[in-house]
């Protein structure tokens, strides 16, 4: 099974899908230096460049790429769902 | 593939030692109402261009001060033979003619009161086309990749940018950085999460102290407005293209400058003085900040783009370079290197950094960027207050 899903560091919450993916789709998770992660099934379609989040995510929850914070959940998010504007908000410039 | 080590650059060696890649005679207004005496020139005489821009009357303070280095720098860009200057008045004409006088370049002034526009055309026109001559005869000379300075930026970023494009150009940074190249970086407020990362590439505490004091005024800057960036920082480009915080965007951000050390924090459009990786303080509008490295001496820049930012700049080539399949796809037209191998493992850092390096080396040698070719003549003041 080819790859499907790039992360920065293996320890991420989330990866980013390098095609549109569908609800559904088990793909494979590497590293930008090609060393396989894990395999993952798709809760939610996530279009190309979007992220994905590796495991299960509670509202409230710092969220890692980069191996870094890169905002909070908003709401509570599944293993393999879309992790966007719509559940993660930023932790600076909050109004 | 041809090696870029194996290309031999030739440049344009200018009177102040500085080498330039391109070889413009400029027609540079000081102000908004001297535009069109400028394009007149620009009309009438082959090989000359124009530099329209709406700015230049009644700024005042560091305002002023930022406009008159912009316009002083653009003309002292080694990419530029010999300038001629049209201002309103005499005064600020001559400030700037001074400006770029010190470099040794042939620069002329002329001010259009008490002559009217039709006699200052015909005037400037007639020093344009002795520019024009002693330009159009200047060789190019053998030069070497160093002594050509370098700037980034990313726009219209998304994760492919951070995965991809802007670690090759991090990786191109860090070899010149080794060959004693001098770079320039920048983007104040779109290091936000990420400031950390360069304050520890500091060269000093000192240089440290200065970085974090400009990206705090920033910060205060922005948060005194009490707006929410949402969709202007991050951009709606780059939300559409998967990127949710500015946290995440300043992460992939700062991938551009791989692990060259900071030497020095400048003022916008702020000429550095020495070799190695400089911050300049400005703004991430991509027009605008390519225009403030163009002013301060930067001769060629490296641009990655995620969804497809199509910015040029008159002066300073820009190198647009993009690892989003689809962006490559449908705005083929705008990019200079594919690095959509990357996100398919197959190339890795090294092999894009060569891609990139080989384009800098045929653009340097005269290939136009597509960013030229589509005429992408972008010259924007960086505006930090309105005028009097």
């Amino acid at each position: 099974m080819a790859h499907a899903i790039l992360i920065h560091e293996k320890e991420d919450d989330v990866g980013v899908a390098v095609r549109d993916l569908k609800k559904g789709e088990e793909v494979g998770v590497v590293t930008l230096e090609g060393e396989f992660v894990t395999y993952l099934k798709l809760s939610e379609d996530v279009p190309l460049g979007h992220k994905v989040a590796m495991h299960a995510i509670a509202e409230g929850k710092e969220i890692s790429e980069y191996g870094r914070s890169i905002g909070k959940a908003t709401q509570a998010i599944a293993a393999g769902g879309h992790v966007h504007v719509h559940n993660i908000k930023t932790l600076r410039w909050s109004k | 593939m041809t090696s870029y080590k194996d290309i031999p650059l030739t440049g344009y060696r200018r009177e102040n030692g500085r080498v330039g890649i391109r070889n413009h005679v400029l027609i540079l207004p000081v102000d908004d109402i001297s535009n069109a005496a400028a394009e007149g020139v620009a009309r009438l005489i082959r090989g000359t261009i124009a530099l329209p821009h709406p700015y230049g009357r009644l700024q005042f303070g560091a305002d002023l001060d930022l406009t008159f280095r912009t316009l002083i720098g653009t003309g002292r860009n080694p990419n530029v033979a010999a300038v001629v200057v049209i201002g309103i008045e005499p005064n600020w004409t001559n400030f700037i003619v001074d400006g770029i006088a010190q470099t040794g370049k042939p620069v002329a002034g002329f001010s259009i009161e008490r002559y009217g526009d039709l006699k200052t055309i015909e005037m400037a026109s007639r020093k344009a086309k002795e520019f024009v001559h002693f330009a159009s005869e200047l060789p190019r000379v053998p030069v070497e990749l160093n002594e050509i300075w370098v700037s980034t930026k990313c726009g219209e970023s998304d994760t492919t940018s951070g995965l991809a494009s802007n670690p090759t150009v991090g990786r191109v940074f860090e070899r010149l950085e080794a060959m004693g190249s001098t770079l320039i970086f920048g983007e104040t407020s779109e290091v936000t999460g990420a400031e950390d990362k360069i304050a520890e590439r500091c060269v000093t505490p000192a240089v440290r102290e200065k970085f974090l004091q400009t990206f705090q005024a920033y910060q205060d800057f922005i948060n005194a407005q009490d707006a929410d960036l949402m969709g202007s920082q991050p951009t709606q480009g780059n939300i559409r293209g998967g990127l949710s915080t500015i946290e995440e965007k300043a992460l992939g951000n700062v991938e551009k400058i791989g692990r060259c050390t900071v030497q020095s924090v400048l003022e916008p459009a702020e000429e550095p003085s020495g070799p190695g990786l400089h911050f300049m303080d400005s703004s991430s509008a991509a027009a605008e900040m390519v225009t403030l490295c163009c002013a301060a001496g930067a001769a060629l820049h490296l641009f990655t783009t995620g969804q497809g930012n199509i910015i040029g700049n008159l002066i300073e080539p820009v190198i647009k370079m993009s690892a989003n399949p689809l962006t490559v796809q449908t705005m083929s037209e705008h990019i200079d290197v594919d690095l959509t191998g990357l996100l398919r493992i197959e190339i890795n850092l090294d092999q894009a950094a060569d891609k990139v390096m080989e384009m800098m080396a045929r653009t340097i040698n005269g290939r136009l960027t597509s960013a030229e070719a589509l005429r992408h003549d972008e010259f924007v003041i960086t505006k930090l207050y309105r005028s009097a």
